[in-house]
């Protein structure tokens, strides 16, 4: 498992990879271990999923994706995950998970990200998922996101 | 109360082209910027320019690894407050100052406070559930996930 070179990394990183010419050595420098070390603990951390990916994270709507929704269904248990596989596949799903029910609340069961540059491009993504869900699907909602409140990422203390 | 976040950038083709070249995986080579601005005909300082001013103009939220925290023996979970509008800016100043509050977003719903924690341990999700529901008086409703079909957070620029 992780060390605590690899938690010095990690808490190195979490904010961004310096924007420098040699971004690793410049890291090997702050943890004092060679840079092939760094590189090395990184492509391992990359293989055990520990990094999803080394990459931008964008802003939706700066992007001009201004029609942001959680789209949330409830659909019948015994089908739930054959069929959020299946949503999760839709070239417009960014997330796709399966979460508990808070009855009598909150009766959904399956939760999809769906982006569109405009109302009607993300209407018609719901009206995708509605129609590969069927009869399953007891009933949904979308909650759209009106304002970004706080998007820093993971943060581990020193 | 932070800033809405929610305009659309001015983006020229070449912004256009680096976002969508930096949200595959970036190379773990000696001069990894070199290497992408190959890829694009751009020079190494041009994509080291850009991506800083992409940055600072918040059309990138961040760039680097994103670290998954349960395959550390962390933990994630989706959570949701029911917010009476009179008081929502004083409580997303609360819940945003935890740092255990990865992001956040208002959401149109009775449940218009959406936010994800990540935390080190398991046991840190009930904690920070309990430091906000002390700190708001409000009930959090948890969402752990249960399973996870499909994530990947790209976006055509």
């Amino acid at each position: 498992m992780l060390d605590a070179v690899d938690r010095q990394l990690i808490v190195a990183t979490q904010a961004g990879l310096p924007l420098v010419p040699r971004p690793y050595h410049a890291l090997a420098e702050t943890l004092c271990i060679p840079v092939t070390e760094v590189q090395a603990r990184l492509a391992v951390m990359l293989e055990m999923g520990v990094i999803r990916r080394i990459g931008a994270v964008p802003n939706h709507y700066a992007l001009g994706y201004r029609s942001n929704g959680m789209t949330v269904w409830d659909v019948e248990d015994t089908q739930v995950d054959i069929l959020g596989a299946q949503v999760g596949a839709l070239p417009f799903v960014t997330h796709c998970y399966r979460r508990p029910r808070i009855l009598p609340d909150w009766p959904f069961n399956l939760f999809a990200m769906v982006h569109g540059k405009t109302y009607e491009e993300a209407s018609g993504h719901i009206a995708g998922i509605a129609t590969l869900l069927g009869t399953a699907c007891r009933s949904h909602d979308t909650l759209f996101s009106s304002h970004i409140l706080k998007k820093t990422g993971l943060r581990i203390a020193v | 109360m932070t800033a809405k976040q929610t305009e659309s950038a001015v983006l020229d083709a070449t912004d256009r082209a680096l976002i969508n070249a930096l949200q595959g995986g970036f190379p773990l080579c000696d001069q990894p910027y070199r290497a992408v601005g190959d890829t694009l005909g751009l020079s190494e300082s041009a994509v080291i320019d850009r991506l800083q001013s992409l940055l600072d103009r918040k059309v990138l939220t961040r760039f680097g690894p994103m670290y998954q925290i349960e395959r550390m023996g962390g933990a994630f979970v989706l959570a949701a407050l029911k917010v009476p509008e009179a008081d929502y800016e004083r409580i997303a100043a609360a819940v945003n100052a935890l740092p255990a509050v990865a992001h956040n977003y208002r959401r149109e719903h009775a449940l218009n406070m959406w936010f994800v924690l990540a935390t080190e341990t398991p046991s840190g999700i009930a904690s920070a559930i309990q430091e906000i529901e002390s700190a708001t008086d409000l009930q959090v409703y948890a969402f752990p996930k249960e399973r996870e079909y499909f994530v990947e957070m790209k976006l055509d620029a």
